[in-house]
Formats: C-alpha cells, structure tokens, sequence
C-alpha cells in the first residue's frame, strides 16, 4: 500500500473573515486538515485479472439480440422527441414547477440517449445521431421507424403546444408528457416481452431504470395536471 | 409543509440579486459553522470546522480500474481487495454482515469474507448463483438474496434463460442455509410477481419464531403464464393487481423451507396528494426574483406561480374596465395586486372540487424500504413519495405519513437516525447508472432529503449531496449508507457510487456537513463504465464498502477535528452480532471511559460547558482512570454529582444531563 501525504494549510485571510462575519464558536489559526491522495495498490489485482474484466464486459456487450437493439434505437428518437417538448418551457412561461420538470427530463433524457448511443456504438450497430431544429426532430444514421413509435406526439400536437402560453402551456405539457412516457413504458414493456432480450445486466438496467422513472413521473405529472388545471376546466 | 431559504448558489444568481435577495428574506450568510477539537493535541486547540482541503483534491482524479487515482480525507483505507476470477467484471451489489463475516452479493451470486484481519479480509466462500441485483441478508443461520433480472434461474445455472416465459426463472427471493458458510445450501425460494429489486428483513422484537421479508420489486410485472396470477391490469379492474402493493414474506425459523407471502398490504391506498415540500430553493429564488421585478405572483391550488406576463395584463386589462379606467395607474395596479388573490379564487375555483377521471392510487411499488423495529417504524421509499409506516404488527404495516418532493426523481431508500427523530431519504435520479455530480447538475437533485419525525409525521429540513463535482464517465448519485453509532451525534457514511464515500454530519437537520471521504478516479478514462461504492456500512468498527467494480474497501476513522479519538473509540465500543442495514438496529453505548469522553469533547466543541468545568473534568476522568475498584467508582460517582450540579448553568444542559449520567454509569459498572 503506498500512500503519499500532501499538507493543505486553510488560508488565514479566510478564517479570520470566516470568523468576523459569523457569531459563533472560537476560530483559531492553527492546524490544517490532513489529505492523503495517491494509488492504493489492490490487493489480488493483476494484468490478467484486469484483462478478465474487460473480456467480461466485452462477453457482455455481445450478448444481445435484435428487440435490444431496435429498443435503443426507437428509444434516442422517442426521447427525443421529449426533449423537443421540454425545451419550449423557457419561452412558453411555464410555470416554476412545470419548468423544473421540463429541467430533470432534459438532463435524465439527454444523459440516457448518450448511453443508448454507446450501447449501440459498443455492438458495432447503427447509431442515431439527432437533431433538432425548434419543433423539428431529425433523426440521422437510422431508417425512419420512429414516428410510429407509441406516444410520439404528432406535428399538429407539438405546433398545439408550442402555440401554447402559461397555464395552457403546463396543462398540454403535462397530458402529452403523459402520453408521451406512457408509450416509452409499451416499449419496455414489448422489450421484455421478447424471447432473448434484455438478457445481459446493462440491457436489462437501462430499461429497467427508464421503466421505473417513467412511472414514477407519470404520477408525479398526473398529480401536477390535477393541481395546475384547478378542477376548473 | 413550510420550507426556509437556507441556501443559496451565488455562482448562479447575479450578486446584486442575492444580496437583494438576503436582505429582504433574512438569509444569513454563515451556516452555523462549529469549531473542533483537534484530537489529541491537547485539550483546547481549536481550528474552523470548515477546514476541508482546498480546492477539493476528489476533482480530476486519474481515472483506472486498478490504479486509479484516489484522495482520502480523515479516514485509512485499511484494504482494498479484488474480486476473484469468478465474480471480476460483474457488478458487485449490497452487503450484510454476520459475525466475522461480510456477506458481498454480486449478479453472479455471493461471496463471504472473514474480516478477522481487516488488512487482509480472506474469501471463503464463492457461491456462484446468478440473478442482479443479489441483494443479501442475513439472519440467523439463514441467507436471503433477491433475483430480478431475466437471466436467474431456479437451478443457480449461469446460461441464463431465454425465453420471455420460463418454468426455470426465479424472480424473488432465495434462502439459504448459512450454519456453514463456507457452503450455502439452497432451502427454499418465494418467487413474486416484480421479482426482488431488494429486500428488508424484520425481527420483531415480539416474535421469536419468524421474521418476515418485505420485498420490494420496481420491474415491469411478470407474465401470468410464468408465474400464475400475477396481473398489472389497474387494482380497482384486477383487485389482485400485482401493482400498488408490496409483498411481506413470512419465513418460519424452525421451517425456513415453508417461507411464503403473508400478506400483500396496500400501502399506498388513498395517497391521493400527500403533503409536498413544493418548490425548490431556486424556485423560490425565482419567484423572488420575479417579485423584485413587479411581475404578479399566484396561488393556485397550495402553487405559487409567476403570472405570465400577456395573462397578467389581460386579468389587469378587465380589472380596469370593470372599474371604468382607461389606462391603468401605479394606484390601479396596486389595487389590482391587492384584489388578485380573489381574482384569481374566482377563475381558478379553488376549493371545488377536482376532477378526476380515475382512482389514484399513488406509487405502484417501492424500491427500498428500512425497517427500524426499535421505534416501531419504517421508511419506505416509493417512487415518487417517502412513506412512514408504523411495522409493530409486521404482517401489515400501515401508513402513518407520506412525503413528496419537486425535486426528488425516485426515493430509493431510507436511513433513520438513531432516535428516531429523524429520517433522511435519497433519491436515486438516473438510476445509479447516470453522471449525476456534475458541476453542471443542481445540487436538489439526486441527493438526500432531510426530515425530522414527530408523532409519525415527517417535516422537511434539508439536502444533502456529495460536494466534489466528478466527471462524465463516474456514475454518481445518493445510494445506500449506515449511521456510525457515535454518541450524541448523527453521523451517516454513504455511497456515492464513483462519486466515493462521503461521511456526512446530519446532528443539525438544517445543517448537514461533511467530515470525511474517500474517493477514486473513474474506472475508465475515455467511457462510464458502472463502478464506485454500491454500499458503505459501519460494522463493529469498520467501514466496509462494496466496490461495484474493484471488489472490497475496508477503511477506519482517522481522529480529527470533526471527530474525536473518543468519539470514534466509543463508536466503536458498540458491537453487533449481524447487521442488514435495511433493518436498521438501535445503537446502545455500554458505559466507558471513551463514552463519557466523547460527551465532553463534543461539549468542549460546543462551548456547551464553562471550559473550567471541563479542564476540571477531563482531570477528575484522568485520575479515575488511573485507579481501580472502589476507589475509581467512589471518584466517578463524585464526578457524576458535581456534574449533576452544573447542569444547571451549562449551556447545553441537556448534554452536560447526559454526559453525567453516562459518569454515573460508569461508576456503577467499576
């Protein structure tokens, strides 16, 4: 085990401002904290035993079948999409809560369609590249399967939302997010239902984890619907 | 629920706002920040508590399977152990301990170490069963491992099972016989129909004869022809629906192999729209900020909103003409403020009723729920809300309170601390297989929520998240941890994945801060490949952590300013004879010297006793120490009462009240 030591000293301008602008306990100048950073040697760990390790992720990446890999491809386009729905909010007034929303689903649908590039990258498959242009989603690399993806909005419901200000804007968001995920769910769904698929961990994570998010924002937006639309409409 | 701005983000928010911002809500600038002893350098050194090292060396570490980078800070990685050949490369899972043993569930089955020699933990079992997650636990001479993937078969086989509905899946739990560890034996399995994401064991204090298994289970529901019926069609169309229900299994301790559901108790029933800590603080800070701008604020529904600009002065525009104005005034809109609240009563109809095309059941599962049978209580985290159930009749816990937050993607787990005033949940956003500590990613989210607990229901306090932003290829999010029984403190060490282990303070619920860590660089430079802590517990003394990718992580805790050599001594005075950490045990401090020592120094880092009375006590402690016999409980009984004397005119007088008693304890035990 081979540790090396660092000494890291607190800057005195700061305690002393730390200590004036706050009333509290005694501050004193004296002692810095210890850090150790370094490599710790593993013990059992060899060359070989790290070449395994990545035999074994390369044995898992090759166990797959077709409904996997159509899954991850329909899945970049179908989320997507949600992030062509999300991104609106800023400009459409919606309110903090439903801008929040909008927030966590771009960054979860961003960071899970990079995965699912990868996964496909990984398994020498065709990767979807997407792009968008303001209410225009271009899936690139694929061929054109996904506008007849379950829940994917159609180009007259996006333009209805897009028209949409205030608290019209959460309600539309909010019953086509709904129905947007409620498709991702059939899809995950139809993947484990397929013989052979979602066998390997990662596969079987991915959408296990989408499955699980999925629902549980389902609740979270019907819940939301119910608060913003008041009973009134 | 009420929430206060505690926090605010400057980097984010132009400085003149935020100081607009403080002074008009009051923010204060400093968090309480304490000082502390600096063990073992004498009695009366201070430094600031906020002494972590600068800038935060977990930053950029060099990224490795074997040979990653690391940083450490008050804690000694003791060892670090790989897994064999036959579990490398597969995901390492949860942990249980019993004895001398730590149990590390991998999706390939389990491993036993002997953690006799802490520097050098010795493997000695590999009992190959595969199924993910394999989350374990122990009770007795029993093993319970959770299977919820596809490829776990009923014959422990490794060719998994193709067919979307199979005869040889297992999906639930498998028990085992563990009165040899070194050989497993396959007594029984219960399977249900969400397979086993994870577990909970429940000893009932009051039944001797059975514990009983509360299964939670997130995947999709199996197919009726694989497991008869299992149904995932709506509760009020299918009353047997699999959905909005957790399963409880009764497993008989003289008939493990007679283990079956008991009970398959809606918890969820009439959660309609439990009582939301709403927005987050850069919500609030918004709605400020629109405020400070003049724009109109609304209520709707328990919902402030900032009304939109055009809606605003569309409302504004049939105010005027109701009061025949033309052009609206500075005096218009201020009327026009004032009868807002009504306005808006009128259009939004609030108080009728809502419409709702369908029951709402609420969540349809949990992912974790702890069990803390010392204060009659579990914590269950369920999707989109955090439950509070009273277990004192296991077979059917009930709801006493449920929570939910804008912020909190999916409540993953529960911790309670050790009096049961307080319970933190985590949420587990991304699933544990994303990046989520970027410096990019709001600090709400994919972090703990802090709660304290009176009668059964819970107020929010606070969050908690790993402060070291890691990279794109670390996953990173709040998962599982263990409270450290120091003391008269509430202190939690956690897994953050590859964000590390973070051990956190949380005494003050408003307040938690870190005080400890222990962090690698990535598994893989250029990908995120799945690797970091799964788990971290505390076990008589030991910080153990399942390393997902590079096997076992022993550490102890380094004295420092945060923590005491008493107070990790007295901490480590506390033993078990097995430990699941979803049934979270009660901690119980035997009297010792240690004890009352760590009592004090937290007083002395406090100022919560005059510092004579401590010199005074720290030297009447020291001699007693030296002695034996009656004299040494005669000299601690005179402590305890001069103690007992100065509760009075002490700051903290609770403390000083506890710190006497555990004198007078030790006096009786001499």
């Amino acid at each position: 085990m081979s540790l090396f030591t660092t000494r890291v000293a607190i800057p005195a301008m700061a305690v002393l401002l730390l200590a004036s602008a706050c009333t509290g306990p005694r501050v004193a100048t004296q002692g810095a904290e210890r850090v150790e950073a370094g490599t710790t040697n593993i013990e059992g760990a060899s060359p070989e035993l790290e070449r395994l390790f990545w035999a074994r992720h390369q044995e898992s990446v090759a166990r797959f079948v077709q409904a996997d890999v159509d899954f991850m491809t329909g899945m970049i386009a179908h989320h997507a999409q949600a992030l062509v729905m999300s991104r609106l909010a800023p400009t459409n007034s919606a309110s903090p809560s439903v801008a929040t929303l909008c927030s966590r689903i771009i960054n979860a649908q961003q960071d899970e369609i990079a995965t699912m590039q990868k996964w496909l990258r990984d398994r020498g498959q065709a990767v979807p590249e997407i792009h968008i242009e303001g209410l225009n989603l271009m899936v690139h690399g694929v061929g054109e399967h996904h506008h007849h993806m379950p829940g994917m909005l159609t180009q007259a419901q996006l333009e209805e939302l897009a028209a949409a200000r205030g608290a019209e804007f959460d309600r539309l968001f909010l019953t086509y997010m709904i129905q947007h995920h409620t498709g991702a769910l059939t899809m995950v769904n139809a993947l484990f239902a397929a013989d052979g698929a979602a066998q390997d961990d990662a596969t079987y994570k991915l959408a296990a984890d989408i499955h699980a998010d999925q629902v549980t924002e389902i609740a979270r937006m019907e819940l939301m619907l119910s608060r913003t639309t008041g009973g009134s409409r | 629920m009420k929430r206060n701005i505690r926090s605010v983000r400057p980097h984010r928010w132009p400085a003149a706002a935020v100081f607009a911002l403080v002074a008009t809500l009051g923010i204060s600038a400093c968090a309480p920040k304490q000082a502390a002893q600096v063990a073992g350098s004498g009695a009366s050194s201070y430094v600031a508590a906020s002494n972590a090292p600068s800038p935060d060396p977990r930053v950029g570490l060099g990224a490795g399977l074997f040979d990653a980078k690391e940083a450490i800070w008050n804690l000694r990685l003791v060892s670090a152990t790989a897994p064999p050949e036959a579990f490398i490369g597969v995901t390492n899972s949860d942990l249980a301990f019993k004895g001398k043993y730590a149990f590390q569930g991998n999706y390939n089955g389990i491993m036993v170490w002997d953690l006799s020699n802490p520097s050098r933990p010795a493997l000695v079992t590999e009992f190959v069963c595969p199924a993910s997650q394999s989350d374990v636990s122990v009770y007795g001479n029993l093993m319970f491992v959770s299977g919820e993937g596809f490829e776990g078969r009923l014959d422990c086989g490794a060719q998994g099972v193709e067919d979307a509905v199979s005869a040889d899946r297992l999906r639930g739990i498998r028990i085992f016989d563990i009165t040899d560890v070194r050989k497993p034996v396959y007594v029984s399995n219960v399977q249900t129909c969400r397979g086993s994401h994870t577990h909970s064991v429940l000893k009932h204090p009051g039944d001797d004869a059975n514990v009983y298994v509360y299964v939670s289970g997130s995947a999709p529901v199996r197919p009726e022809d694989e497991l008869p019926g299992c149904s995932a069609a709506a509760p009020w169309e299918d009353p047997n629906s699999a959905l909005f229900r957790i399963e409880v299994i009764k497993v008989p301790l003289a008939h493990p192999d007679q283990a079956a559901i008991v009970s398959s108790p809606r918890i969820f029933e009439g959660l309609v729209e439990p009582p939301s800590h709403g927005l987050a603080p850069d919500d609030y800070l918004a709605l400020e900020i629109a405020k400070a701008e003049g724009k109109f604020v609304v209520e709707i529904m328990g919902q402030t909103f900032v009304m939109p600009d055009e809606f605003a002065a569309m409302m504004l525009g049939e105010f005027m003409k109701e009061r025949g104005g033309a052009a609206a005034t500075t005096a218009d809109s201020a009327a026009f403020r004032e009868a807002l609240p009504g306005l808006v009563r009128q259009r939004f109809g609030v108080g009728e009723e809502e419409e709702h095309d369908g029951p709402n059941p609420g969540p349809t599962q949990c992912h974790d729920i702890t069990l803390f049978p010392g204060i009659g209580f579990a914590g269950g985290a369920c999707e989109g809300y955090g439950l509070l159930l009273d277990i004192t009749d296991p077979a059917n816990p009930r709801r006493t309170d449920a929570v939910a937050d804008s912020n909190f993607a999916y409540w993953h787990s529960a911790t309670f601390n050790n009096d049961g005033t307080k319970v933190l949940f985590t949420d587990e956003w991304g699933g544990g297989g994303q990046p989520k500590c970027r410096a990019t990613d709001p600090k709400e989210w994919g972090a703990n929520a802090l709660f304290t607990l009176r009668n059964g229901k819970m107020t929010f306090e606070s969050y908690y998240k790993l402060s070291a932003a890691q990279s794109t290829e670390e996953n990173c999010v709040a998962h599982n941890g263990s409270l450290i029984p120091v003391p008269g403190r509430d202190i939690m060490v956690q897994a953050w994945y590859q964000g590390g282990i973070s051990i956190f303070d949380w005494t003050d619920a408003k307040n938690a801060y870190e005080i400890a860590y222990h962090d690698r660089g990535p598994v893989d430079p250029n990908q995120m490949v799945m690797g970091g802590s799964w788990s971290v517990y505390w076990y008589n003394g030991l910080i153990v952590s399942s390393e997902i990718a590079r096997g076992l992580d022993v550490f102890e805790l380094v004295p420092s300013a945060h923590l005491s050599a008493n107070e990790i001594a007295a901490a480590k005075s506390v033993k078990l004879d097995y430990l699941n950490a979803q049934g979270q045990p009660q901690y119980a401090w035997d009297a010792s010297f240690a004890l009352s020592g760590a009592y004090l120094d937290q007083l002395e880092r406090s100022n919560g006793l005059s510092r004579d009375r401590i010199a005074s006590t720290r030297a009447a402690m020291a001699s007693a120490e030296r002695t034996s016999g009656s004299a040494r409980s005669t000299a601690l009984h005179a402590l305890g009462s001069e103690l007992d004397g100065a509760v009075a005119s002490a700051r903290d007088a609770a403390k000083v009240r506890v710190l006497a008693a555990s004198v007078h304890a030790l006096a009786s035990a001499n």
